[in-house]
């Protein structure tokens, strides 16, 4: 075989390969949409779940994984944004940030069910918090974590060095420095590493199973007392959550119409990633021109 | 290259006013312990331009960022910084007011990602002052000072990014005179500049020294000589001559310095 | 001294607000190391309890095939191997990291060498969204499209080896694919232009010199890969079946490290042999995430290219 017969067929494997790769993302999506739409209604959106009879719906599911996520959001932010700039603006370069960094990544590297099981261990048994949303929401946040430190430092780093030095020039302090100029410079960066996290968070079950719990108890949209155990607001009911529904109806198989909530929920679910997708990307580049002058 | 006598050198006193002098200044870069600047004493004197020339690499930039202590976080420096009888240089001493009195403009216009306004009052707020007259007044005036104003005046809350690098370049000389400094350290503050933004820019400076005391880092050798009084020459992290600018482009003591100014250096 | 030689030596709201800044930086920074080392600490010091307080035997823990915590065998021994799941979960892993690498340089040559534009324009949104859909949605088109087919073909029910790799295979081929690209880009240009100046055709580029050059970062990526394929749960639970069996082929139900965990802690009763074992199977998966996340960085440093 000369070396261009070599190169056509190999040219043609790779067009091949990336084709399946192509088609199994469509299947994905079609099967995902086709399967999944038609049992999206206002009814199944608005009504609670069921489990020993048809037709249930995902209200209290979809509300404790948006109450959970912006939980998890006012956790996790104020530490990931800490620790950034820590990395990012006052961490020399030597062994003790090479230790932190290795840290950071230990803990992105670690499945996220045993930062579940720890959170379970910690909060929900030693802490006495039992299966909470605070539980859950403490758990997503050791989850969340490192990407979130990691997309801020990122954000932070691509300001350039002279917006610094023009700052301390003027007498500002470092932290005026930063606050003032570095991070207002770098807020569509944080922003969109903000939303896509805000993603994985939504998608997340296996580190909630054992923390947020199994149970949606029924919920008073009324009750806005957060310390009363009906209020939708509490913090300390269990509270299962959208994914993790979809996971249980599938394993405990005792819901007669599991596969058609389990497909409406899953496209509910890609809807709102994806929703969260588009907000990223449009946020970003919105913020950015206003920033530039259109320029 | 041909190799200096480092050790040859002409350094002046000027007999006017001094604003600001070091005393065997030193600076080392990173745990190293070659100075990268080594025993530069020279005192500038009051309400004028001091230009700082040499060639890449001969420490003029990394000395001029010493003198309001902008190199603290990478560099070591030793010896004096003597400014209204204060030893500047000295871990007692409180860096952010330093700066407040010794402004800086940088190479490349650093303008904040903020409205033109915002760009000269972000610091004055931080530094305590609220009263929104005050605030307008200031803006109005250190822009008219950097020959900005009449450009600007109708697009202030305007992004700073969207204007020319001139105009950017003259905003960032605005914002240090906001804080109405002492000093205004300059480091080649007209390279990334077109030669009409550069006429401007030198212009401005020079009518700046009825009220600033100016030390200006620059390449341009044309510039040095028609802007300032006096002139430093570096070369090799040394400072080789100092004295008036005339005489310093005509009839130089030293031959390093004779070599660099007529072109017939390296 | 006059005003203003006293403001130069006094500290002023400037110094305050920057000593403020640095404790709270570094408050948070010490936030998260303390909770790394919790982490590490727990699980650790959970895991071994079925060593230290129940006194089983690491190797037969590690070697034994019967996996009946509750119950004790002939010689009055609990019954905790645990090969079975370890054997499962490496078989997925590396199944799935197996099938996955060839789809993934593909893409990514197609993304860099083959179609460098429209490829690349209409490649990355696709990496993305596959990223995107949470593990959840896999195990369960797992579930329902998957294991039928596989029963369809196989009979049985359908769950075990097989239907795990091909789930773990769509949800790591993203994530090898987009660190693939990241590992493609970084070969400089003039390494291509070189090879091809010589009269080198497309392919012997891209064999000789392309993925010679960027291999210690493909490794890089497949063995991120492995990383998510060992430690994913859910998905893998929802199609392995749970059974805590020596696999014996690809399509009978067995159980991974992974949903042996999510199946059963609930159901155990903490500070007791069954729970304190389930435990030690946390601690392997641990330790497994520490082994991968050493091996890239061993295999990073070595592979830096040096231009």
């Amino acid at each position: 075989m000369t070396p261009n017969q070599t190169d056509r067929i190999a040219t043609q494997v790779i067009n091949f390969l990336v084709l399946i790769v192509v088609l199994i993302l469509f299947f994905l999506l079609g099967d995902i949409i086709l399967s999944g739409f038609p049992h999206i209604s206002w009814h199944f959106l608005t009504s609670p779940s069921s489990s020993f009879s048809a037709g249930g719906g995902i209200r209290d599911q979809l509300f404790n994984s948006l109450y959970l996520l912006v939980l998890t959001l006012i956790i996790s932010f104020p530490l990931a944004l800490g620790s950034a700039i820590y990395l990012s603006e006052y961490a020399g370069n030597n062994w003790r940030t090479g230790l932190i960094r290795t840290a950071i990544e230990v803990l992105s590297s670690l499945p996220s069910v045993v930062v579940g099981l720890f959170g379970y261990l910690l909060f929900v048994i030693e802490f006495h918090m039992g299966f909470s949303i605070l539980s859950g929401a403490i758990a997503l946040t050791f989850f969340n974590l490192p990407l979130l430190v990691r997309s801020i430092e990122g954000s932070l780093h691509a300001v350039p060095d002279s917006q610094r030095e023009a700052g301390i020039s003027l007498g500002l302090s470092n932290w005026r420095t930063i606050r003032g100029i570095i991070l207002p410079a770098a807020l569509p960066g944080i922003l969109t590493g903000i939303i896509l996290s805000a993603g994985r968070v939504f998608g997340e079950a296996a580190a909630l199973i054992y923390t947020a719990g199994q149970s949606a108890p029924i919920l008073n949209y009324s009750n806005w007392n957060p310390t009363d155990s009906s209020s939708f607001l509490n913090p300390m009911r269990p509270a299962e959550t959208l994914a993790v529904h979809i996971w249980k109806v599938n394993t405990e198989g005792v819901t007669p119409d599991a596969v058609s909530i389990s497909a409406g929920a899953s496209a509910v679910l890609i809807i709102v990633i994806l929703l969260f997708n588009f907000g990223a990307r449009a946020i970003g580049n919105h913020m950015y021109k206003k920033m530039t002058g259109g320029k | 290259m041909e190799t200096y006598d480092l050790s040859q050198n002409h350094i002046v006193t000027p007999p006017e006013e001094i604003a600001l002098s070091t005393n065997q200044l030193q600076v080392y870069y990173g745990s190293g312990s070659r100075a990268s600047m080594t025993d530069a004493s020279l005192s500038f004197p009051r309400f004028q331009i001091t230009a700082l020339i040499g060639a890449s690499g001969s420490g003029k930039s990394t000395y001029l960022r010493s003198l309001n202590r902008m190199n603290d976080r990478i560099a070591r420096i030793e010896g004096e910084i003597m400014y209204r009888g204060t030893n500047i240089n000295s871990p007692k001493v409180n860096v952010y007011e330093v700066r407040k009195h010794i402004g800086m403009v940088f190479q490349k216009p650093n303008p904040f990602a903020k409205s033109i306004s915002e760009n000269i009052t972000f610091a004055l707020k931080a530094a305590g002052i609220t009263n929104r007259q005050e605030l307008n007044e200031r803006v109005e005036t250190s822009l008219k000072e950097a020959a900005l104003w009449n450009e600007v005046k109708d697009d202030l809350n305007k992004s700073a990014l969207a204007l020319s690098g001139g105009q950017q370049q003259r905003l960032c000389i605005a914002r240090a005179l906001a804080m109405k400094p002492d000093i205004l350290l300059l480091d080649e503050p007209a390279s990334a500049l077109d030669p009409i933004s550069t006429t401007k820019l030198e212009v401005t400076l020079k009518e700046l020294t009825q009220n600033y005391t100016i030390i200006i880092v620059t390449h341009n050798m044309q510039q040095a000589s028609r802007i300032s009084t006096y002139t430093a020459f570096f070369h090799l992290g040394h400072v080789i001559e100092y004295d008036q600018t005339e005489k310093i482009f005509q009839t130089p003591e030293i031959q390093a310095t004779h070599d660099y100014v007529t072109g017939n250096f390296g | 001294m006059d005003d203003i030689q006293h403001k130069l030596t006094a500290p002023s709201k400037a110094s305050r607000e920057d000593v403020m800044g640095r404790i709270i930086s570094y408050t948070c920074i010490a936030a998260i190391i303390i909770l790394v080392i919790s982490i590490l600490y727990f699980i650790t010091s959970r895991g071994v309890a079925t060593f230290t307080a129940n006194h089983v035997n690491l190797w037969q823990f590690l070697s034994g095939k019967e996996w009946n915590p509750g119950t004790l065998n002939a010689n009055g021994q609990p019954q905790v191997g645990a090969l079975p799941m370890i054997v499962t979960s490496f078989s997925v892993t590396i199944l799935a990291a197996l099938v996955a690498t060839p789809f993934a340089i593909a893409v990514a040559l197609f993304m860099t060498d083959i179609a460098p534009k429209n490829g690349a324009k209409f490649l990355q949104p696709v990496i993305e969204l596959l990223v995107g859909i949470p593990s959840v949605v896999y195990g369960f088109i797992g579930l329902t499209v998957v294991v039928p087919f596989i029963r369809h073909l196989f009979g049985g029910t359908g769950s075990g080896i097989l239907a795990g790799t091909i789930v773990l295979f769509v949800m790591v081929l993203p994530t090898i694919t987009s660190l693939a690209v990241d590992a493609l880009k970084a070969v400089p240009t003039y390494f291509r232009s070189a090879s091809l100046a010589l009269g080198a055709t497309r392919f012997q580029t891209i064999y000789k010199v392309l993925l010679r050059a960027a291999m210690p970062r493909l490794l890089t990526a497949v063995i991120f890969g492995m990383a998510r394929a060992f430690g994913e749960a859910l998905a893998v639970q929802m199609v392995i079946g749970n059974a805590a069996l020596m696999p014996h082929n690809l399509v009978t139900p067995t159980s991974t490290l992974t949903s042996q965990l999510t199946t059963n802690i609930g159901n155990t009763i903490m500070g007791t042999l069954p729970n304190n074992a389930l435990w030690s199977l946390a601690l392997i998966l641990l330790l497994m995430s520490l082994v991968f996340n050493l091996l890239i960085r061993y295999i990073g440093k070595r592979g830096e290219i040096k231009s």
